[in-house]
């Protein structure tokens, strides 16, 4: 099985192409970049590997939590190359993949997967053995669920708010996971049993998964 | 060479097909006008969500349309800016994407360049060299046009775009949103000679516009009159900001002598626009060209139009590298 994997929802953007098991990656820091560096990063790993499009089973990308503009380039790449390819698309939440990252680097079961939102908020998930407990959702960080016992702290979020979480949390048995960042590498591997068990669709479904969704006052609500 | 074109810099998303040999093929447009409408103007993260949720469908609509497969598609063009940047990088994301997966280029357009081309779309279509007039609700600028890419800018508005001030003065007389086309409906049924409006920098003796001042006038007169029947203040303004347009316009003409006008963007539609300028241009032999009515506003096929005369001049690298350019000066473009 060959997927392409894209994720560019943070200042950091990555593609990885899994092999029937084997990964190849590549990532960079790209701080507002990523339009000028996915698609060739993708076209090189493709090239290194003689792997040509028409020759992917699926095409996964970082659907969010993250940026709105890094969210809306990875999904909207992703839906011209798989339009091109004829391949189906698999969104895979950059919360769950931080959360693998970090569950595979500490062995911690439990993760408590938080990501900087901005304007004082982040977004956070919990992962119970790669099963989604708590779904993504927006807190400001005075409002997130504390850890629990044996749970292991992942992203941007967390370091963000370092001093005020550690203090809120004084006394809590967990753990903190050095990963900071989602990336392709675990979008592509959580992408696999998706596409096994039938979750692949096809391009025009592939859509951005926001969270922050009240962006704007309607002229009723001002 | 077939091209596909996608327009995505405000709140309309266009998709199209144009052939350089057959002419346009299809094309397809939505307009996010409704959603907008519930904001009063365009919220521009919205506008983002929406091009991404309507893209795909488009274009597969117009392939539909036109019969063709994705494999016949020579190359993509796509709106680089000026516009939004979240918006015109889901068009830029998504043309890129499928551009590398086709294997064929992708070439950004410029959004003006593909208004100011548009009426080469019609028939019949004008010869260059020709004045362009570019009125939308972004945008109010005179050009000299010579070729693609050899635009030199005549004039322009110092602060508010036409197609602005005729939105903003349809929210001051509490018409729904986009207010220009409800102005232009209202000011039928309206007395122009009511009330007397200034007509800004008509005889400035340059060729730039100012559009805040009769803005700020129609707030006057309102105040100053709140039994006006908007009708007629509708009409009032319609007649005001026509009349400037014209008179800049013809001017233009003069100054360059030239014969032939283009008149492009949103405005472009508005009927006693184009009664007035025709019978202007008349009067001094010239002919004005303007873009098929479905043309007017924003569109895929216009992005495909230009795009298509710059790849057949010089084909950009397919290399997947890409970036938009929301601020992008119309004179900066390089000739074809």
């Amino acid at each position: 099985m060959q997927i392409l994997a894209l994720e560019t929802s943070t200042e950091w953007c990555s593609a990885a192409l899994w092999m029937d098991g084997k990964l190849h990656l590549r990532e960079t820091h790209a701080g507002n970049r990523h339009s000028e560096l996915i698609l060739p990063m993708a076209q090189q790993l493709l090239a290194e590997q003689g792997v040509s499009l028409s020759q992917l089973d699926a095409i996964a990308y970082g659907e969010g939590p993250g940026s709105f503009t890094g969210l809306r380039i990875a999904c909207g790449v992703t839906q011209g190359l798989a339009l091109a390819a004829g391949c189906p698309v698999i969104g895979i939440g950059s919360l769950s993949a931080l959360a693998a990252a970090a569950s595979l680097e500490t062995g911690a079961v439990g993760v408590l997967a938080i990501l900087d939102a901005r304007m004082g908020e982040v977004y956070a998930a919990r992962y119970r053995d790669g099963v989604e407990v708590l779904p993504p959702a927006l807190f400001k960080p005075e409002a997130l669920p504390s850890p629990e016992p044996g749970e292991c702290v992942a992203g941007t979020g967390f370091f963000a708010y370092e001093a005020l979480l550690t203090t809120a949390w004084a006394g809590q048995n967990y753990s903190v996971s050095a990963q900071r960042y989602p990336g392709a590498a675990h979008i592509a591997q959580l992408a696999v049993p998706k596409l096994l068990a039938g979750e692949g669709h096809s391009a025009e479904r592939a859509e951005p998964v926001y969270v922050r969704n009240k962006v704007a006052l309607k002229k009723r609500e001002r | 060479m077939l091209v596909l074109g996608i327009e995505s810099s405000c709140d309309e998303t266009g998709v199209a097909l144009y052939d350089t040999v057959a002419g346009l093929r299809s094309h397809a447009l939505h307009s996010q006008v409704e959603m907008h409408a519930e904001y009063g103007g365009v919220v521009p993260e919205l506008a983002s969500r929406d091009h991404i949720r309507r893209i795909v469908p488009l274009t597969q609509r117009v392939l539909e349309a036109a019969g063709a497969s994705l494999d016949a598609i020579d190359a993509i063009a796509y709106t680089q800016g000026p516009g939004l940047a979240g918006a015109l990088l889901v068009g830029a994301s998504f043309a890129q994407g499928l551009a590398v997966g086709l294997g064929i280029p992708a070439i950004g357009v410029h959004h003006l360049e593909g208004h100011l081309l548009s009426p080469l779309l019609a028939d019949p279509r004008p010869e260059f060299p020709f004045v362009a007039l570019l009125v939308s609700g972004g945008h109010t600028q005179l050009m000299q046009v010579d070729g693609v890419g050899r635009y030199t800018l005549l004039g322009e508005t110092l602060d508010d775009a036409a197609g602005e001030a005729f939105d903003k003065t349809g929210q001051l007389l509490g018409l729904p949103y986009p207010g220009g086309p409800e102005i232009s409906r209202l000011a039928q049924q309206g007395d122009a000679f009511c009330y007397s409006l200034p007509r800004p920098m008509l005889n400035s003796g340059d060729l730039d516009f100012s559009f805040s001042g009769l803005k700020t006038a129609v707030l006057n007169l309102v105040h100053k009159n709140p039994e006006a029947r908007r009708e007629d203040v509708a009409a009032a303004f319609q007649v005001a900001a026509v009349e400037v347009l014209a008179g800049k316009a013809l001017r233009a003409l003069k100054q360059t002598g030239f014969h032939r006008l283009v008149v492009a963007g949103g405005v472009s539609a508005n009927t006693l626009l184009r009664s007035r300028l025709n019978a202007e241009a008349a009067r001094v032999g010239a002919t004005v060209y303007y873009p098929p009515l479905a043309l007017c506003t924003d569109n895929g096929a216009m992005i495909a139009y230009a795009g298509a005369q710059r790849l057949l001049a010089d084909a950009p690298a397919a290399d997947g590298v890409f970036t938009v350019r929301p601020r992008w000066d119309l004179s900066q473009l390089q000739a074809a």
